[in-house]
């Protein structure tokens, strides 16, 4: 019983009426920005993060968590009825959602959806519950080299996960990392690039960095495209779907929840990939796959649990380990540093309270995002009439202003409209902002512990090499790093093109268009 | 053109992905996923040439090879006793190599987009922004947040004049009482 104490505790903390209301808060913003065009839940938490500066840590994360998981089940409405996905995650319902719209089961789509995403969702949640403080007993061990190592894979991981060139990618996380060292030097308080500015020597704050990168330099981004009108779609009926729908998608469901859960924890997962993986996978375990792509309800049920059951189970590698699965999670880690809690290990036995009522926030959550889906989703309908043209320069004057109250100061707004113009560019010029977000995070932690880990090792690199883990790590690390190159020069002998036949392989490259 | 299908029907996934060959391309009303990835291809902004991307090499490059002058210039030290410079000198090292292959090796990817009229969009909406932050501290926020909507809506949107000032002028009557009258913020305001 002493395991389940603290879990249960954690619903006392989250049925605090502030608590509740946050979480409320968090899934209608994060149902809004999945059907609204525009903004994506990185670019709104980054947005939304001055909110969070008043409120306890656990309140502002059950928030910011909300949107990140609301964003999942809103951004199938678009996708069933406009075959525009609102989110990456939800590129590939596109394909059999859209059809079965065409067919007069946009309802029943809609409802796959839902119920698909709940119960994904609240497996990932009970998976979590247990898996958690195995994963954190397990890190409690882990010393600098184990997360110097364990950083630069996630580093590694989300850069090379991304949907455009790798290389760019992995620039990206390059200059992340040297912003992460401007200000003092924490082990000598030498400064570095400071450039003799004071207000560069306490180093660069993470929200003007996130707010500009991810939210302004995304609404700029937005300003150049033609907005499609989108058109005011029918009313939908017919939500529940028949016991018969249910039971032809149950399968899907099931897998697509394991599946999900298990690619979300890995870093660089997530639920844009664990969609495309279960849409796969449907597909080919599929008796006549030739369904799909023409409204195979499987091909909207599957992929939906399964980036529901992602986006919840990536919080496991940052509650756990304290290393953000994805740019979303570097977000959170960010949000969690300014409140002084720093995520890791040691999280679940001394934050007990917050640990817990995040994770239970999330079951609420998912009960409130299950009836906006189904008995309310009309209305969300009717919010797709929005357009972006309306709220482009709303999200941008939420943007300034918050930039201002983090410390009222115009010196916060100026920088994140400057960086708001270096998102802009790096999207422009084919560089995704997730890595060097991430890796602007990460910067402090790996290089105090690779200091650390060198002290240990008396200056030996090869010392990461003695320590089971940290080898591991780094083996894959090198792996990972050197695998794609092998790759294509065997695909280059051979004469064939490395790409394959799967969905997986297309979405990949039209990730970025959403 | 979202429901017409025809328009697309029979363009195979040759320019945007690698056509799969496992759904058939020959169902002309339904888009198969391949058709559709095709068509999102198509949609997307042109792609820029080699120019532009040896260009942001280049600007990564001279980050980079900054970086190293100053962290060496921090000074070093060895790796059992590191001086401050030696950490971002190894990050600027990996810097600069990988700029140096985007350069050599990545000047005909596709991934960078190329600037067009609708880009004018972008550095309006960037005037329209800076602006705001340099007139806040004279004038308070209630009259470049006004302006800032009506050039966003109007000119950058095409929203009709009647919506634009409908709009606008209550997105700043919402934004006074929430940040001013019950957030009592110290954003600078004129009122």
């Amino acid at each position: 019983m002493d395991f389940l104490n603290p879990v249960l505790n954690g619903f006392s903390v989250v049925l605090e009426p502030t608590n509740l209301l946050y979480c409320l808060v968090g899934v209608v913003i994060g149902m809004l920005i999945g059907v609204l065009p525009g903004l994506g839940p990185a670019a709104t938490i980054a947005i939304l993060l001055p909110l969070t500066y008043g409120v306890e840590p656990v309140t502002a994360i059950i928030m910011l968590a909300g949107i990140f998981y609301g964003a999942q089940y809103g951004g199938t409405i678009t996708s069933v009825l406009l075959r525009l996905p609102g989110e990456a995650s939800s590129v590939v319902t596109v394909f059999d959602g859209y059809q079965m719209a065409r067919q007069g089961k946009a309802g029943t789509a809609l409802g796959l959806a839902a119920i698909g995403s709940f119960i994904g969702g609240t497996a990932a949640i009970i998976g979590l519950t247990f898996l958690a403080p195995l994963v954190a007993g397990f890190a409690l061990d882990f010393g600098p080299p184990e997360y110097s190592a364990l950083a630069m894979l996630g580093i590694l991981l989300v850069a090379t996960i991304s949907g455009g060139s790798k290389v760019k990618a992995l620039i990206a996380a390059s200059v992340g990392l040297l912003l992460a060292t401007v200000g003092r030097d924490i082990f000598t308080g030498e400064s570095r690039f400071t450039f003799g500015s004071l207000q560069l020597a306490d180093g660069i704050d993470f929200v003007p960095i996130a707010m500009g990168i991810f939210g302004l330099g995304e609404i700029l981004y937005n300003l150049e495209e033609r907005h499609r009108a989108a058109k005011a779609p029918s009313k939908v009926s017919n939500v529940w779907p028949s016991r018969g729908d249910l039971k032809h998608a149950s399968g899907a469901i099931g897998r697509g929840s394991v599946l999900g859960f298990f690619l979300g924890i890995l870093p660089g997962g997530g639920a844009t990939i664990a969609s495309m993986a279960s849409y796969a996978m449907e597909k080919k375990r599929a008796k006549n796959p030739e369904r799909f792509g023409k409204g195979a309800p499987e091909g909207v049920a599957g992929p939906e649990t399964a980036n529901n059951a992602a986006a919840t189970s990536s919080f496991i590698p940052l509650l756990t380990l304290g290393i953000p699965a994805n740019a979303t999670m570097a977000l959170m880690f960010g949000a969690l540093l300014i409140q002084g809690v720093t995520p890791g290990p040691q999280l679940v036995d001394q934050e007990p309270e917050l640990f817990w009522g995040v994770v239970n926030s999330m079951y609420i959550g998912n009960i409130l995002l299950l009836i906006m889906s189904l008995p309310l989703v009309g209305i969300f309908v009717r919010i797709l009439r929005v357009r972006a043209a309306i709220l482009a320069p709303i999200t941008a004057l939420i943007t300034l202003l918050g930039a201002y109250t983090i410390n009222n100061s115009m010196f916060d707004v100026t920088l994140v409209v400057v960086f708001g113009v270096v998102g802009y560019l790096m999207k422009k010029f084919g560089f995704e902002p997730g890595p060097l977000v991430l890796a602007f995070v990460l910067g402090e932690l790996l290089e105090s512990s690779l200091r650390r880990s060198l002290l240990v090792f008396d200056g030996d690199p090869t010392g990461f090499f003695t320590r089971p883990i940290s080898a591991t790590l780094l083996a894959v690390f090198v792996l990972v790093a050197v695998l794609p190159g092998i790759r294509s020069a065997i695909a280059k002998r051979k004469g064939t093109t490395a790409a394959g036949a799967s969905a997986t392989d297309i979405t990949n490259n039209i990730k970025e268009k959403v | 053109m979202e429901t017409t299908p025809a328009v697309t029907a029979g363009r195979d996934g040759s320019t945007a992905a690698p056509s799969g060959g496992d759904t058939s391309h020959d169902v002309p009303e339904a888009l198969t996923p391949e058709q559709l990835a095709a068509q999102w291809e198509e949609e997307k902004p042109p792609a820029a040439g080699p120019l532009a991307n040896a260009a942001s090499s280049l600007v990564v490059l001279g980050l980079g090879v900054g970086a190293l002058i100053l962290s060496v210039a921090m000074g070093l030290g060895t790796l059992s006793a590191p001086q401050p410079g030696l950490w971002p000198f190894m990050a600027s090292c990996v810097m600069v190599v990988l700029a140096v292959c985007q350069l050599t090796l990545g000047r005909r990817n596709r991934d960078a987009e190329k600037f067009t009229r609708m880009s004018v969009a972008a550095l309006t909406g960037l005037a329209t922004l800076a602006a705001m932050v340099a007139l806040m501290p004279v004038i308070g926020f209630e009259i470049p947040a006004l302006v800032l909507c009506i050039i966003w809506m109007k000119f950058l949107g095409g929203e009709t004049w009647r919506s634009t000032l409908l709009v606008s002028v209550l997105v700043v009557v919402a934004f006074y009482a929430i940040f001013i009258l019950a957030l009592a913020t110290s954003i600078p305001h004129l009122f």
